[in-house]
């Protein structure tokens, strides 16, 4: 099976079309040295074979339906209407809308998607997505660089360490100084902001879950020039105070919270937001709306001397794939619960994480790290060691305790709860967690 | 009658999916100064008007599932229907799982890893880049890194690109530092060697090349181009987004390319959903792979793990484990067809474009580079006519139009690529189509099209005044 429509009859009128006697003279002019290489692959499958295959590797994996693991990815509900239209072929299979006369679908869901961010983030403008929150990060820094013309960065120690693994990635590629503001207490404390500094980065709820005040390092990266660039998870937007209230210029995040399936870790997608000022200078697509030759609206491309296929080497950067369907399938999800829908979810997690603490805390030996208020993650020290710990969980059935990197500290797990927890489930990971740690 | 939008069908107090029972009280958990002051302004409509409104906008829309979709070096071949069922087996699986929990994930993403380094002749891989510009900076920084581990990285600063290149290879080389300097095509729109070879030397960190390049051409010196380059310690990149020619039939690591990457959305069948999400794993060759981004997947004694364990990695460049659903369908994808029928397709897709092209010779377009094509051609149509009123004019006739005004060596370009899944009447007609449209009066042509969802729009007006979001009151 190749999904290929030729008959034989077909391809020898093709091939006599264009001078060649068979498939293999079209590969003529290649070098012989590399033509036809010895390659070993396995054997084609029939389609039945195939997804038996997959189910046999699937039926390997546990899967973590209802996790308790947290850390930027959460288990919870996909709507099946946001699965089924996101599924429709038409956004399926379509190009980055390039003919815009025949892509109106795909540039206004576009459109309502960056109002959307735009609201939750509290800011005016977001483009139509990026591939993932840590890259979002590091783009989102990029850009306040660029508007700054500086090249030094503070982020708090309080960011997704993944996420600042990517950042420095993205920072030294450029040569820009990358500087770590440690977290005290839990939290990002009102450090200096050394002169010269184009942007401070901070996550709001952070890395441990513990919510931050952050409008006075915002005000004080104000002080010395730099802007402030806020890591928000967009579900809590829902209920927090938006990024843009309290003083961020950008900010980012992901957006597997929204109801995306965890598929092990992607594809999700990014968000950037940001004020107006700052649009010539945003990276990837962004779309407009305007008027058509009739005067009719519709939408389109836009400001796209930014992008990499007309600015080449001065392009603000070089994203071109995006992440469209799954930043659609987010927006579907907005739509789907609206304002009141999503704080609920919201608000649930919560209820459901302060009472996970609550009774984690009743085991002999586990202590708080995380300080109060946080919101649905937090963090535990656990008298054993968390890999063992996870592990042991595993084997019960349970997918809990991520192993907290030791910059944090020793023997630290980050645990999280959702919409889709009930009062038993946290009792029966409770009572697993006192076997474990017994 | 405009469209509504999504906010323009919202009723105050409307609801659609609930999902929570029971609401707790906000301030119970978290203290009032941390809390939205108000909700945001998202749409509040019912289950049926938010299905109605989307399925509104997906006619409004088109995709391979409904049209030819023949964008040059875009790939727009048929997704299979398979793999959206193949990637709802692995939905449930959280990155931070205990390993032993994963074992089938990680099995995937290995296997795949071989069958990717088994296809482009290269030594190790990683799976983590999220599409194709992104693989593209992940390996022009292993090369930096490559070239500063050998302390020529200060001198290194500049990397070279044709003429004919995708513009995200210049944008990826400022991206990680470097300079970029363009070497001309020859007259056979293949890279100019003597040119190219007064540009090389122990100032150049790279050279970035797409083979078949963006003209369709298959570079035929391409060994002699690698032969130099590795002789000016000069690392040679290979850009992927061709690769559909050639899969099976010759392999970049062969012709001496030290970097690889592939995008799995245009040569492996993952969807682009309307411009992505993608997936752009890199492969490398030995003397590269200690500079991999973590984590690489790797097969020990006790089974799949994640290794970190990389001292000269470039680091991180994705979270987690990169476009992991997109790995599920290209997996699939290759194990549906196999060796045979990656070759039968590539060379479909080479068949289809030479026939095509024929075809369109005959109705007057002139091919300027008029080689033995490869999986696409670049057109251009006779004296007098506009490529874009010939685009907006396909989009009239029912077909999506080619790859416009690229690559820039070409003037009015049309780059055509209609892969292996496309008919041999479906080009026919797509050549009747382009046929007729130069029939057509030239004031049809300028106001086309006319029974499309929208007619032209204002793109200056949306340039200088963008309106990005709704409540943009500008």
């Amino acid at each position: 099976m190749d999904y290929t429509p030729h008959t034989e009859e077909e391809i020898q009128a093709m091939l006599e079309r264009v001078g060649a006697g068979s498939l293999e003279d079209l590969y003529r002019h290649l070098p012989k040295e590399v033509l036809n290489p010895e390659i070993s692959l396995p054997e084609p499958l029939p389609e039945w074979a195939v997804l038996e295959e997959l189910k046999r590797l699937a039926g390997k994996n546990q899967p973590a339906f209802k996790a308790f693991l947290g850390g930027g990815v959460r288990s919870h509900h996909t709507p099946p209407v946001v699965q089924a239209l996101a599924s429709r072929g038409e956004f399926l299979t379509a190009y980055t809308p390039y003919q815009p006369e025949v892509s109106q679908g795909v540039l206004q869901a576009t459109f309502e998607y960056q109002t959307m961010v735009a609201e939750l983030a509290g800011l005016e403008v977001a483009n139509a997505s990026m591939y993932d929150g840590a890259t979002a990060l590091a783009e989102g820094v990029l850009l306040a660089l660029r508007e700054t013309g500086r090249m030094r960065v503070l982020v708090s120690q309080g960011v997704h360490p993944e996420y600042r693994e990517v950042l420095r990635s993205y920072l030294e590629a450029v040569g820009a100084e990358l500087i770590t503001l440690p977290l005290e207490g839990g939290r990002t404390p009102l450090g200096e902001v050394p002169e010269g500094t184009g942007a401070v980065v901070a996550q709001n709820p952070n890395y441990l879950g513990a919510l931050e005040d952050l409008a006075p390092l915002a005000e004080r990266a104000h002080g010395v020039g730099a802007l402030f660039v806020a890591v928000a998870d967009p579900l809590s937007l829902g209920v927090l105070e938006p990024p843009g209230a309290y003083g961020a210029d950008i900010a980012v995040g992901d957006g597997q919270t929204l109801g995306l399936p965890m598929g092990f870790g992607g594809p999700h997608f990014g968000y950037l937001a940001t004020r107006k000022a700052f649009v010539r200078q945003m990276p990837g697509r962004l779309v407009s709306e305007t008027v058509d030759a009739e005067g009719k609206r519709g939408y389109i491309l836009t400001l796209q001397a930014r992008e990499q296929y007309i600015r080449r080497a001065k392009a603000k950067s070089n994203i071109t794939t995006n992440a469209q369907l799954t930043a659609l399938m987010g927006a579907m999800y907005l739509a789907a619960l609206g304002p009141l829908g999503l704080k609920e979810v919201a608000l649930k997690s919560v209820a459901m994480a302060h009472r996970l603490w609550e009774i984690l805390l009743e085991i002999p030996g586990v202590e708080p790290f995380t300080p109060k208020p946080f919101f649905n993650e937090f963090v535990l020290r656990l008298p054993k060691e968390p890999q063992a710990v996870r592990e042991a969980l595993a084997a019960r059935g349970f997918h809990a305790a991520t192993p907290v990197p030791k910059e944090y500290g020793e023997n630290l797990a980050l645990f999280a709860a959702t919409e889709l927890h009930r009062e038993e489930d946290l009792l029966a990971l409770q009572a697993a967690m006192r076997e474990v740690l017994a | 009658m405009s469209y509504p939008l999504i906010f323009e069908r919202s009723r105050p107090g409307r609801r659609g999916l609930r999902l929570v029972e029971e609401t707790p009280e906000a301030t119970r958990y978290i203290p009032e100064k941390f809390l939205r002051k108000a909700p945001p302004r998202l749409p509040e409509v019912d289950e049926l008007t938010l299905v109605r409104h989307y399925t509104g906008l997906s006619r409004r829309q088109v995709g391979v599932d409904t049209t030819f979709y023949p964008l040059g070096s875009c790939t727009m071949k048929y997704n299979p229907k398979l793999h959206e069922e193949a990637v709802r087996l692995f939905a449930d699986l959280h990155p931070y799982q205990d390993p032993r929990t994963v074992q089938g994930a990680l099995e995937l993403m290995w296997q795949l890893s071989e069958y990717l380094k088994a296809l482009t002749g290269m030594d190790a891989i990683t799976l983590e880049p999220a599409a194709g510009a992104h693989g593209e900076l992940t390996g022009i920084l292993i090369i930096r890194a490559y070239h500063e581990d050998r302390g020529e990285g200060k001198e290194r600063r500049l990397v070279l690109v044709p003429d004919s290149a995708h513009g995200s290879n210049p944008a990826t080389a400022s991206m990680a530092g470097y300079q970029v300097k363009e070497v001309p095509s020859g007259p056979d729109g293949e890279v100019d060697l003597e040119a190219l070879k007064r540009e090389l030397g122990p100032h150049v960190a790279a050279i970035m090349l797409t083979n078949p390049n963006t003209l369709g051409l298959f570079e035929r010196r391409i060994l002699e181009i690698s032969r130099i380059s590795k002789e000016a310690g000069v690392q040679l990149y290979y850009d992927g987004a061709n690769l559909n020619a050639i899969m099976g039939w010759a392999r970049p690591g062969d012709m001496g390319f030290d970097v690889v990457h592939l995008n799995l959305h245009k040569t492996f069948t993952v969807p682009h959903g309307g411009g992505g999400p993608g997936s752009g794993p890199v492969g490398v060759k030995a003397h590269l792979a200690p500079y991999l981004p973590v984590p690489t997947v790797e097969r020990g004694e006790e089974g799949f793990y994640l290794n970190f364990d990389l001292p000269k990695s470039i680091g991180r460049v994705r979270s987690f484990n990169g476009n992991f659903l997109a790995l599920v369908r290209a997996w699939a994808y290759i194990r549906t067809l196999g060796l045979k029928g990656l070759k039968k397709a590539a060379a479909l897709s080479v068949l289809n474009a030479r026939y095509l092209k024929e075809l369109l010779k005959e109705k007057g377009y002139k091919v300027p580079y008029d080689g033995p094509c490869m999986h696409e051609f670049v057109a251009q149509p006779p004296q007098g006519f506009r490529t874009l009123d010939l685009a907006k004019g396909l989009l009239e006739m029912g077909f999506h139009p080619p790859t416009v005004y690229f690559p820039l060596i070409v003037k009015e370009a049309l780059m055509i690529e209609p892969t292996e899944t496309e008919s041999k009447e479906t080009l026919e007609a797509f050549a009747e189509a382009l046929g007729e449209l130069l029939q057509k009066p030239r004031e049809w042509l300028e106001g086309a099209p006319y029974t499309t969802p929208v007619r032209r729009l204002d793109e200056v007006r949306a340039n200088k005044y963008p309106k990005l979001t709704y409540f943009d009151r500008e």
